[in-house]
């Protein structure tokens, strides 16, 4: 089975503690307090902070020393038999992500353009940016990337289906898996290396692919000339090398961000799993902070990379009065192939 | 010797629950299946028509001119295909009467008025047994002259071409289109039966007789594109003919004439009427073109738009589908189709009911005059009333 | 042609009556298990008049009546057991009188729950009435005859708790009106504060009399409706989490629903919480209300709420389009279910009977309760899917249901809406003071024995 590439040393010989005391939801005194707790959490002790991580993937990032503590939590909540949400809700997670021989793929060649299983996605991956490669998609829960269970401290269920979901890529023949999802690259890239687990095929960042398309079609771009506030989800957490691509694009296509509190390392994620493991008062809250520091900056959009935090948040934002839309969806907007307004 | 009654989708007809949604449009408002709301017992819905055909399938039931007459009341309006709770059923609906039916023809037990219709196809070239020689004669001060390669194939269909309110309709939109500049021209006394009723009915042979024919003239004749003056033509060219070898580009009239609009082709002066628009079935639920019509209708200066109670997807048909317009199986009493959507149409307060079908056309107007509302409500066609927007010039602004 | 033919004919006009064999085919039978039996005419009359002169008819020549509206109780409760006269009450669908301010609509014997639901939203939209998952071809009228239940049953008790006054056809040919339509023009009451006398032909299925007009409560339409699921593996702690739920005071409706399938669903109870605010501040209340009801049970790990987004379009529907959908799930057409009434404490071994009678007859089921006035009592649905091609799956079906109607009289229930057979069952475990009232005002009520025979009768 898959062991976690961990080094306790690294860990006990890290001077910050960043990974707790950068912690967005639990305080710590210092230094002392936090590498404490995170030492317990090391060597498999009972700890404040596995009862009240949020999951919300940020610690993943914090750490510079590639430590992976999130992922570590993940696992001792699962050693103690712990559940973050209830018990039904975590089963009821696990048992709609089953694979059941129902899914879809195209025309595959060299490339797969992963529509992971959300419906949403194919819908996205649609159009003249991706018309040499929406034929080739694939799509269901043989291609999910099952990294949402560790939200429910259920990594055993990573482990297990990750490499399923390799293996069905890899049968695909394709050389080349575009990711429509965050969720989908961290996968393929951070926690599969964090697991040791072998990818047989070249995973391609969507923002990479939609860069690239973007600058071809350079002639088609009409400067949409508006503010956005970006919705940066969870997963983006575990590839923050790849967080700049969105100012690229947006760049491409006349879209100013506009300098937020809750930004970049600082960013909130949308709130809906919190809602789940935490509560509604916490969720609400994150929620609440999320959008007024959005309209406080000034944006008139609210930009999203992940159909999870649109589902959760469209419906608030655009109460409040900024209109939702996916990165992909300006994109489309831009070279005209998308009327110019709500998603 | 028995009949052993077989149809293609045999093995799915059990899947009825007789719940009766098939019968409402989307929010209840009343009844929506003409053959229902007409007879009133549930064998006439579709729900009752299926199981029926269960019950004659597995021999429970035998043929009659009863059961005919349940199978031939259906308008073939889709409302049911629409309306059923079944995803993976639903769809089958209106296959499954017109399997029944060709039935029907088969075993030779249908009702004598869709015998003669027939007969009056298959020997007239036209359901109205008028020579084909005065086919074309409707087009007389219209300035349209024959297909010969122009750009379009004005198709009228038989109602357009030999019936009065039909011809009145025929010479208001070729006319129009004539002035618009469209290149277009007409087949004339060359035109036949495009077959989208002989179909519905059941009459395979005929139908597949009568297409191929039309297939035939039009590639001779080096068609490509073809705008059709009935919803009926439209819907039987771009659903059933492209299975037998025919690919046109087809158009109804009112999306031609919704794009000349636009591009302000045509000249249109201050009409101050009150309108209510009629969804054709083979234009609205069957084809899902709700939206020219309509965009007409707006930009003609003062006319005010008013939508029935039930519109486009919900739309209550007036009761000439299915062959309706010939056999008037459905009857004029009070509950019929035609008179319900006339009372429907009194009730928005507008004095004139906007149609884009021939038969609609005769079907409402005919029942303005059963319900008394002769003199109170209009039924024109589109064309029509931007011709009659056109005549009033009173020192207003033009489109 | 007969010369009760032509008697009907004359009542009805010649669209009013057949006897063809396709109608007589299709209303001797309904969507249910049961077997069917043909009628001898099957009548679709338009006025009271007409109905009453019927009923006369009727009594001169002996010959059963059976009324119905849409036939959907599924338990063959239409079904003409000894033959005769179907009566189709559905041409009589006028909507009479909406009083506003009393928040009462008065409506005909076969008026549906769809056309009524359409009108309010048209004309008065600040008023809703208690309508069922059934679907909205099914009759207002016969829903509270058999003590139906709808959105508001929660809230307000059976559908025909609802009910503001009758006018009846009664067995002998009588017109006669009950409740305070009895003494003036106004339909706000059925009964009280005068010897409640709807007691006589509510329940009775079709037995005691034919109901021509109905009076219902109407009650606030709240701008906006929402709606909160929650999740449990333990169906022990089901009871408790709706007592909490239901101290609230502040809750629409309440249904509690299991199924194996799809997989998402599997192994889990769900508990869908509805409720209705004219504001964002009041549903934001109600929904903390809610969460914090159940807080105990999430510290605890032992529920937790799920998202709704993609769901929520298909719960908040009114009827719920999903609910006859199930009826195809074996591509079959059919379902059936018993749906006893009993107290919440009971819901764990009523589902586990559930479990166990469909593994013991082979069939698919799905299960949902419905709350009632505030958790005094739920409605416990048990129901299995069947293909209609499949007469072995059907008698399967059959057997089963039967089961859970021994079981629900077992456990101290009541059936709802029994077909023959469970009637008698019912019967015979009635305390035999309680059952020879019933014979009383059956055998006074319908002397001839002429209305849908078969049903409530001991021998």
């Amino acid at each position: 089975m898959y062991a976690l590439k961990f080094k306790e040393k690294v860990c006990a010989t890290c001077p910050s503690a960043d990974c707790l005391l950068k912690c967005q939801y639990m305080s710590f005194s210092g230094h002392k307090e936090a590498h404490g707790e995170m030492m317990k959490v090391v060597r498999g002790k009972d700890s404040r902070v596995l009862n009240e991580c949020a999951t919300c993937y940020a610690c993943e990032e914090y750490c510079k020393r590639g430590n992976h503590p999130f992922y570590l939590i993940c696992e001792r909540r699962e050693e103690k038999g712990m559940f973050t949400a209830a018990r039904p809700i975590t089963n009821q997670w696990i048992n709609m992500t089953k694979m059941q021989g129902k899914y879809m793929v195209g025309a595959v060649k060299d490339k797969v353009l992963s529509c992971c299983y959300i419906p949403d996605l194919g819908v996205l991956g649609s159009g003249e940016i991706f018309k040499d490669v929406a034929s080739a998609a694939a799509f269901g829960a043989e291609f999910m990337c099952p990294a949402v269970h560790t939200h429910f401290a259920r990594m055993s269920v990573v482990k297990e289906r990750l490499p399923v979901v390799i293996e069905n890529f890899k049968k695909l023949g394709a050389k080349e898996v575009i990711c429509l999802h965050d969720e989908c690259y961290g996968t393929f890239t951070s926690i599969a290396s964090a697991y040791g687990i072998d990818v047989p095929f070249k995973p391609v960042y969507y923002m990479d692919f939609l860069l690239e398309r973007m600058k071809q079609l350079k002639d088609k771009i009409k400067p949409l000339n508006i503010k956005a506030a970006y919705q940066r989800p969870c997963s983006n957490r575990l590839i923050p090398d790849k967080l700049p691509m969105v100012k690229k694009i947006l760049n491409l296509i006349g879209v100013k961000l506009p300098k937020r509190i809750y930004q970049d390392e600082n960013c909130l994620c949308c709130g809906e799993i919190i809602r789940s493991v935490s509560g509604y008062k916490l969720a609400d809250d994150v929620q609440k902070r999320n959008i007024d520091d959005m309209l406080e900056s000034g944006a008139e959009y609210c930009v999203f990379n992940c159909p999870a935090c649109q589902s959760s948040l469209s419906e608030k934002v655009a109460k409040k009065g900024l209109k939702p839309i996916h990165i992909i969806d300006l994109c489309k907007m831009a070279i005209g192939e998308k009327e110019r307004e709500v998603a | 010797m028995d009949y052993v009654h077989n149809i293609e989708h045999q093995d799915i007809v059990h899947r009825c629950f007789r719940c009766g949604y098939c019968k409402f449009p989307e929010d209840y408002v009343d009844f929506n299946c003409p053959s229902y709301k007409a007879f009133g017992w549930d064998t006439y819905s579709p729900g009752g028509r299926m199981w029926l055909i269960r019950a004659w399938l597995n021999d429970e039931i035998k043929t009659s001119p009863h059961f005919a007459e349940i199978l031939y009341s259906c308008v073939a309006c889709d409302n049911c295909k629409n309306q059923c709770v079944f995803p993976k059923f639903k769809d089958f609906l209106p296959e499954i009467f017109q399997e029944t039916k060709s039935e029907l023809v088969n075993e030779g037990r249908i009702p004598p008025e869709v015998r003669d219709y027939f007969k009056a196809v298959a020997t007239n070239g036209n359901p109205y047994k008028l020579p084909q020689s005065e086919r074309g004669k409707w087009a007389g001060e219209t300035g349209l002259t024959k297909y010969s390669g122009q750009e379009y194939l004005f198709y009228v269909g038989c109602v357009g071409s030999y019936d009065e309110v039909g011809q009145k309709m025929a010479r208001s939109v070729g006319s129009l289109l004539v002035k618009a500049g469209v290149s277009l021209g007409i087949m004339g006394s060359e035109e036949t039966c495009d077959g989208n009723e002989v179909k519905i009915l059941g009459e395979m042979g005929l139908f597949t007789q009568l297409a191929n024919d039309n297939i035939k003239k039009f590639k001779a004749k080096g068609v490509k594109k073809i705008i059709t003056l009935d919803p009926h033509a439209l819907n039987i060219f771009k659903k059933d003919y492209p299975k037998l070898g025919g690919n046109f580009n087809v158009l109804h009239y009112t999306e031609i004439l919704a794009g000349l609009i636009k591009a302000k082709k045509i000249a249109l002066s201050n009409y101050p009427v009150k309108v209510t628009y009629h969804d054709p079935c083979y234009l609205g639920r069957h084809n899902q073109v709700y939206g020219p019509p309509r965009e007409i209708l707006k930009a003609i200066p003062g006319v005010e738009l008013v939508e029935m109670r039930r519109n486009s997807l919900n739309a209550f048909c007036c009761g000439g589908g299915g062959g309706n317009f010939f056999t008037d199986i459905l009857g004029t009493g009070e509950d019929s189709a035609g008179r319900v959507r006339v009372r429907e149409a009194f009730e928005t307060g507008a004095n004139i009911i906007a149609v884009a079908c021939p038969s609609c056309a005769k079907m409402l107007i005919d029942a303005v005059k059963m319900e008394e509302l002769d003199g109170k409500l209009d039924v024109l066609g589109i064309a029509e009333i931007i011709e009659r927007a056109q005549k009033i010039k009173k020192g207003t602004v033009n489109g | 042609m007969s010369e009760i033919l032509k008697s009907l004919i004359d009542i009805v006009g010649e669209r009013g009556v057949s006897n063809a064999p396709e109608e007589l085919w299709f209303y001797s039978r309904d969507p249910g298990v049961l077997t069917p039996h043909l009628p001898d005419y099957v009548v679709a009359p338009k006025t009271t008049e007409e109905v009453q002169k019927i009923v006369l008819l009727a009594n001169r020549e002996k010959i059963p009546i059976v009324p119905m509206g849409n036939g959907m109780s599924l338990t063959g409760l239409v079904i003409p057991l000894k033959g005769g006269i179907v009566m189709d009450m559905k041409r009589m669908n006028k909507i009479l009188e909406v009083n506003q301010m009393a928040r009462y609509a008065v409506v005909e014997g076969g008026t549906s729950q769809g056309v009524l639901k359409a009108y309010l939203q048209d004309h008065y939209p600040q008023l809703r009435h208690s309508i069922p998952d059934a679907p909205p071809t099914t009759t207002i009228a016969a829903n509270m005859a058999l003590h139906g239940q709808g959105r508001l049953t929660q809230q307000y008790g059976f559908n025909s708790d609802m009910v503001t006054g009758m006018e009846i056809v009664l067995p002998t040919g009588d017109i006669c009106k009950i409740g305070s339509p009895s003494l003036g023009p106004y339909w706000f009451s059925k009964g009280p504060t005068l010897p409640d006398l709807s007691g006589l032909f509510l329940g009775w299925l079709g037995t005691t009399g034919i109901i021509t007009k109905i009076g219902l409560r109407l009650y606030p339409n709240k701008k906006i409706r929402d709606v909160e699921l929650f999740v449990t593996d333990r169906v022990d702690l089901i009871p408790d989490m709706l007592y909490k739920l239901t101290h609230l005071e502040m809750l629409e409706d309440i249904n509690v629903w299991f199924q194996p399938k799809p997989l998402m669903f599997l192994g889990n109870f769900h508990i869908t919480i509805y409720f209705t605010g004219d504001d964002e501040e009041e549903i934001a209340f109600k929904r903390k209300l809610i969460w914090d009801a159940l807080q105990e049970y999430m510290d605890s790990k032992n529920g937790g709420f799920m998202s709704v987004q993609y769901m929520k379009g298909m719960l908040l529907e009114m009827p719920q389009r999903a609910i006859a959908d199930f009826a195809d799930v074996p591509k079959g057409g059919g379902f059936e279910y018993s749906g006893p009434i009993t107290i919440i404490e009971h819901f764990p071994q009523y589902a586990a009977k559930v479990v166990e009678l469909a593994k013991k007859y082979d069939v698919l089921y799905a299960s949902s309760a419905r709350l009632i006035s505030g958790g005094h009592c739920m409605m416990f649905s048990i129901s299995f899917a069947f293909n209609r091609n499949d007469p072995a799956m059907m008698t399967r079906v059959k057997h089963a249901l039967d089961e859970a109607t021994a079981f629900a009289l077992e456990m101290g229930g009541i059936p709802w809406k029994p077909n023959f057979m469970e009637q008698k069952m019912t019967m015979k475990k009635m305390e035999p003071n309680a059952l020879k009232i019933l014979q009383m005002i059956k055998k006074n009520l319908d002397p001839q024995g002429i209305m849908n025979p078969g049903n409530w009768e001991v021998n």
